[in-house]
């Protein structure tokens, strides 16, 4: 090639050098993520393969079939793999469903009075407020719920009768659904809604003052012109949130109440009362039980079900975000 | 007879107006009821949001100052019977710093080094591509799955020098595998971060570098980069908040032990290093009721310690924007 023109050293090389290193290191972290999701699906793969779709139904209590998983794979006789997940898929999608629905209701106004009717006094006390709910260790917000929320649930909202009337299943003891809901509501709503905001602001300001121009009011001009523009960002925070709910462990492992329960709406209010616990703070509980083979991969498949059900919302976010920016909008 | 219409009188020269036009913005007093309802609750929920930061920080500060002494900051745990005889816990605060000192510096360098091959170089574009959609997939994984595949490789054998190993088997729990994920926690965050601010640098400032005979890589260290540094700081900053505050890696990767455990036979920074450890939020999470030690009034003391630090972080982070924009930008 030209290489009689070109140095072999200088910068031109340097330059070619850096740019290679630059590159495996990009391709390094791609690879790391490729191995993440194989290890996880591979060690995932004899829980699975011996439960099929029985996996995600009902039937046993998870904690009792997750010791005795354990214990097989200690001994000599051979492994169990039984396992049905079902108390610990409903209660993440209660927690989860329930957490991402008040966060959604209550980040979708606080957005908008942030971008559009706080007054210059009360946005600059709300933008750091929410910056820093969203920086709060999830440890803390776990121990206040442990030593504050859960205590009051327990003494004032849970009455003795209630309490009696489910004595023999469960104790009403205030680690609930509610307690649980509560506090992961606060924890992902600080961060929908600083990509709301940030979605609003984005609104071009032409469009949003062609509406005020016609006579329509400020509220149902963001209302109806700047939420709607902001959808994908909605779509995009939501998404995140929900990511960030499904995966959380330690705050939920702390308040859920941690036991292998199905709380059953059919038991009326105390309903929310009940105890649970969802997916991820299964694996901190049991991460000692690594050790047996059958445990670490019902633990794997686990972490699978987790990674999946993230990948789900991303994919379906990015395509709900696709359909919506034809209409000029973005994110 | 006076004209009904009144002409206004000539104004008296009045103060200068303010920048913030506040009379061209209409009152919520002629909008229909459901939307000053809606109004009504953008206050509500915006003052809650404040309660609730208000309540967090006061009470922490309250327990703080009545069950943190000073003494607990540089006093290991140790066994007891009550509270008072359990010690301190100098090793958790120790382990935090030493957690985020590690985890940041694998992080803060991965992350700009991927941030500067997206903005300046980016090609193959599939590849960049993919490395996009990789960033975004690592910030949207459980810290407990990154957690667990921790486990699977700091197990290996290959690696068995950076944890303690008994009889070929490795442990695979230590400083140097917990940092390892958490830096993974921290990446997302520094490379989002750091490409926001290479991009905000206008493309006329690369091409003068260029004219001068300058390479892209000697424009990226010695223009780029530096002109980012707020936004690379930022990122540092807001991966730093996430990794102290990170539990579910710490408690599983970390060993989650009382005290340091450091390998005996290896010299002095490798043995604390390769051994497990604890850290400020591993000791809330254990000392709170729900944990081994049921100690409320030392997780009280512990979290508050980790309050400050995350706030002392977001103070950082405010001070740098405010610099950065008096600064001012390349755009004039």
């Amino acid at each position: 090639m030209e290489a009689g023109y070109l140095p072999e050293y200088g910068p031109r090389v340097s330059d070619q050098r850096a740019e290679r290193m630059l590159g495996a290191l990009v391709c390094a972290v791609v690879v790391l993520l490729l191995a993440l999701i194989a290890t996880v699906f591979v060690r995932a793969w004899p829980s699975f393969a011996h439960n099929g779709l029985a996996w995600f139904g009902a039937g046993g209590n998870v904690d009792e079939q997750i010791n005795l998983i354990y214990l097989s794979g200690l001994g000599s006789e051979p492994d169990v793999y039984t396992f049905h997940a079902w108390q610990l898929l409903w209660s993440t999608f209660l927690i989860t469903g329930g957490a991402v629905l008040l966060a959604l209701f209550s980040s979708l106004f606080v957005s908008v009075f942030l971008v559009e009717f706080a007054p210059q006094w009360m946005s600059d006390v709300l933008q750091p407020v929410v910056r820093f709910l969203a920086s709060v260790p999830s440890v803390i917000y776990g121990l206040l719920g442990v030593l504050v929320i859960v205590p009051f649930i327990g003494n004032h909202l849970v009455t003795e009768p209630q309490k009696a009337s489910v004595a023999g299943v469960i104790s009403l003891s205030g680690y609930s659904l509610l307690a649980a809901v509560l506090i992961l509501t606060v924890m992902i709503a600080p961060l929908m809604t600083s990509i709301f905001s940030d979605g609003l602001r984005s609104v071009r300001p032409g469009w949003l003052e062609g509406s005020l121009a016609l006579g329509v009011n400020r509220w149902r001009t963001t209302w109806k012109i700047a939420v709607r523009t902001a959808r994908p960002a909605i779509v995009a925070g939501t998404v995140l949130a929900v990511a960030r709910a499904i995966g959380e462990a330690v705050m939920l492992a702390m308040v859920s109440g941690s036991v292998a329960f199905a709380p059953n709406p059919a038991d009326g209010l105390i309903f929310v009362f009940e105890p649970s616990r969802p997916l991820a703070p299964t694996i901190v509980k049991n991460i000692d039980l690594l050790g047996s083979k059958p445990a670490n991969s019902t633990l794997f498949a686990i972490a699978a079900v987790l990674l999946l059900s993230a990948a789900t919302f991303s994919l379906a976010g990015w395509a709900a975000r696709r359909s919506m920016s034809k209409y000029g909008a973005t994110a | 007879m006076e004209s009904p219409v009144t002409v206004p009188p000539i104004p008296a020269p009045s103060p200068p107006p303010s920048p913030v036009r506040k009379d061209a913005e209409e009152g919520s007093a002629t909008w229909r009821l459901s939307d000053r309802v809606g109004l009504a609750i953008c206050w509500g929920l915006g003052l809650l949001f404040c309660a609730i930061a208000a309540a967090i920080v006061l009470y922490l500060l309250v327990q703080g100052i009545k069950y943190l002494r000073l003494e607990m900051l540089f006093t290991p745990a140790t066994a007891g019977f009550t509270q008072a005889q359990s010690g301190g816990f100098s090793d958790a605060f120790l382990g935090t710093l030493i957690v985020a000192v590690m985890g940041i510096s694998l992080a803060l360098p991965a992350g700009v080094g991927v941030a500067v091959w997206l903005v300046e170089y980016g090609r193959p574009a599939a590849l960049a591509r993919v490395t996009e959609s990789t960033i975004e997939a690592i910030a949207g994984i459980p810290s407990i799955v990154l957690a667990l595949f921790g486990t699977v490789i700091f197990s290996s054998t290959a690696l068995g020098f950076l944890s303690r190993t008994s009889e070929g088997v490795v442990f695979g729990r230590s400083f140097f595998a917990a940092s390892a994920m958490l830096s993974l926690v921290a990446l997302p965050l520094v490379v989002a971060s750091t490409r926001e601010g290479l991009n905000a640098i206008p493309q006329h400032v690369r091409e003068a570098s260029y004219a001068v005979g300058k390479t892209k890589i000697a424009t990226t260290r010695r223009i780029l980069l530096p002109t980012a540094r707020p936004q690379v700081a930022t990122g540092a900053m807001l991966g730093l908040g996430r990794i102290i505050g990170d539990t579910a890696i710490i408690v599983v990767l970390l060993g989650a032990t009382q005290n340091f455990a450091p390998v005996e036979g290896a010299s002095f920074p490798f043995d604390y290093l390769r051994g497990a450890g604890t850290t400020l939020t591993n000791f809330v999470y254990e000392a709170s009721p729900t944990g081994n030690l049921n100690q409320p009034e030392k997780a009280y003391a512990a979290a508050f310690v980790l309050l400050l630090m995350v706030l002392a972080l977001n103070g950082a982070v405010d001070i740098v924007h405010r610099r950065a924009r008096k600064v001012g930008t390349w755009s004039h």
